[in-house]
């Protein structure tokens, strides 16, 4: 992020962290946290083969490609 | 034939009074004669959308028998991936990419014989309510273009209610169907969690989420709900159970001895006058019917807008790790992949994504999660009992759809929290999961703008909103002797 943007944010994420921070106030301990809507557990299907994308598909999106595979820049230090 | 509804385009094209490419063409015309005012589309498939169009045709033409809304034009919002078609998310991270797949409502729309004439303006990664969010352009609305359409989904609002196209697909994580319904007089739905598959919706609040459809009519809107929903493994959220007889309910429109709940929470303070009038009258129609109307409290609704701005951004600030400049999308800068990834971010994201992302990271990091994240959670649970006791003494629940009817362009943007309380009467429905419509109430007295009436329904009871829905839908439109539509100004 750019420095004027971070000026402009942090005043704002402090006026809205303010606000939000309002739901501790009911947030009990007895209440159990709900982190999603439906009461699914696990969902499994059968262990079968199924088409899937071919890696020129996976690929068509790619920044960088070389030899059917993702061209990523330098992820580990030189002397690592 | 463009101001026609869906469900008479199709029976226009079954009568072979009209194909569908005629159809097709005279919207891409509509299109190109409104949409330099109104900037619903970002893009266009005019080359796939007749090539389906003539496949349809074909197809109606051997005397196969075809799907209710084969042939018939839709508007996708960019948010749903389309195989080859560019989806961006109203963003610049994925400006030019173009999905090697097709989203599982994708999938079904094609199935069912509906012609995509192309993608939808939206707030970037749909946060917002206004459109204004877009990395490349607002979209208008069309009752006054110096007016937004609604948000995140205003592309797709703007084009139904400017004829552009009959039919779209939204989604709503916290209104974006229902609130760009309420502001453009048009009828939006947001299912059960679960009753539509996420597979190929770019994810913002995963659950959350939600596609629907954006229609012009309650009868619409069914057909089309119809169209998407139904179980798909490849969500391992979606509901495996029978889609409710929606289309069957939008047919029937009786309330006699439905018992409808007002939420005492969702009125008064901050709703606009005319907004408010407009929702009595619609009650006082409903009573009429046959509605028994009951009052019922939802206390920890107060704390609904809260939890939401907890919860929306910590699930994006998971869900938006993907965009890392490495496998597609934008890649900006050289050096390592962390500048890169660093350096592709800054440039891609806007404000507001950025804003929820820093905002989400904060509320999950060890230290505040308990206090913020945790505690949001918590609320979801005081919430989710509220709709439950509700339930207990009403069928469906009743408020007006937004407070206020459409905002001048620019009005709340440099307001966060004021642009945020746009959604306090639709956030509840999603965090407890349940479903909504919203449907056109008439328009305001102090700017005759349009005002959106809400029903709720618990899970997997979509039908009572159709049902009531277009019982009330019947009596205003009735009352207005005209579809409220055509009480918009011409834009051509």
């Amino acid at each position: 992020m750019s420095e004027s943007e971070l000026d402009h944010l942090s005043s704002e994420l402090d006026l809205i962290l303010s606000a939000v921070a309002r739901v501790s106030e009911v947030a009990k301990d007895d209440i159990a946290p709900t982190s999603h809507p439906l009461p699914l557990l696990n969902v499994f299907r059968e262990d079968v083969i199924t088409p899937s994308l071919t890696a020129d598909e996976a690929l068509s999106g790619a920044p960088a490609k070389e030899e059917g595979r993702f061209k990523v820049p330098q992820i580990l230090g030189e002397e690592a | 034939m463009i101001r026609k509804s869906a469900n008479e385009m199709a029976a226009s094209l079954a009568s072979g009074e009209v194909t569908s490419v005629e159809l097709t063409k005279a919207h891409f015309a509509r299109i190109e004669e409104v949409d330099v005012k109104v900037r619903a589309f970002l893009h266009l498939d005019t080359e796939g959308a007749l090539a389906s169009a003539s496949v349809i045709d074909e197809r109606r033409k051997k005397g196969e028998e075809l799907p209710p809304l084969a042939g018939v034009p839709l508007a996708l919002k960019d948010v749903l991936v389309q195989k080859n078609v560019p989806t961006t998310c109203g963003s610049k991270i994925l400006q030019g990419w173009r999905p090697p797949y097709d989203a599982t409502v994708v999938k079904n729309l094609k199935k069912n014989g509906v012609v995509i004439l192309g993608k939808t303006n939206m707030d970037e990664f749909a946060m917002g309510s206004s459109t204004e969010n877009s990395a490349f352009h607002p979209t208008h609305n069309p009752w006054d273009l110096t007016r937004i359409p609604g948000g995140s989904g205003g592309g797709s609002s703007a084009a139904i209610s400017s004829f552009e196209a009959p039919l779209a697909i939204g989604t709503d994580t916290g209104g974006s169907i229902r609130q760009p319904a309420a502001v453009t007089g048009t009828v939006g739905v947001k299912p059960t969690y679960g009753g539509v598959s996420r597979y190929g919706l770019v994810a913002f609040s995963s659950s959350l989420d939600q596609a629907g459809p954006c229609a012009r009519t309650v009868l619409d809107a069914a057909l089309l709900h119809e169209a998407i929903a139904g179980h798909d493994e490849k969500d391992s959220t979606s509901i495996d159970a029978p889609v409710p007889k929606v289309v069957e309910a939008a047919r029937r429109g009786d309330v006699k001895g439905v018992r409808i709940g007002v939420i005492k929470e969702l009125q008064g303070e901050g709703y606009q006058a005319g907004v408010l009038e407009r929702f009595q009258e619609s009650l006082d129609i409903l009573s009429g019917l046959g509605a028994e109307i009951v009052e019922v409290s939802c206390p920890s609704f107060d704390y609904a807008l809260p939890a939401y701005y907890l919860i929306a951004p910590s699930e994006c600030s998971s869900n938006l790790a993907r965009f890392d400049a490495m496998r597609f999308g934008l890649r900006v800068g050289e050096g390592s992949a962390e500048e890169v990834m660093n350096a592709t971010r800054e440039a891609g994201f806007g404000r507001e994504v950025k804003r929820r992302i820093i905002l989400g990271t904060y509320a999950l990091s060890s230290g505040y999660y308990d206090a913020y994240y945790g505690s949001a959670q918590k609320v979801r649970t005081l919430i989710k009992n509220d709709f439950e006791k509700a339930f207990l003494s009403a069928d469906v629940l009743v408020s007006p759809t937004a407070p206020t009817t459409a905002f001048k362009i620019g009005e709340k943007s440099d307001d966060p929290l004021a642009m945020y309380l746009n959604d306090i009467a639709t956030i509840p429905v999603n965090l407890a999961g349940i479903c909504a419509i919203s449907i056109p109430s008439g328009l305001a007295k102090e700017d005759s703008l349009p005002a959106g009436f809400q029903v709720m329904a618990p899970a997997m009871a979509d039908d009572r909103l159709y049902n009531v829905g277009a019982a009330l839908e019947r009596e205003l439109l009735a009352k207005w002797s005209k579809p409220l539509l055509d009480f918009a100004p011409e834009l051509a």
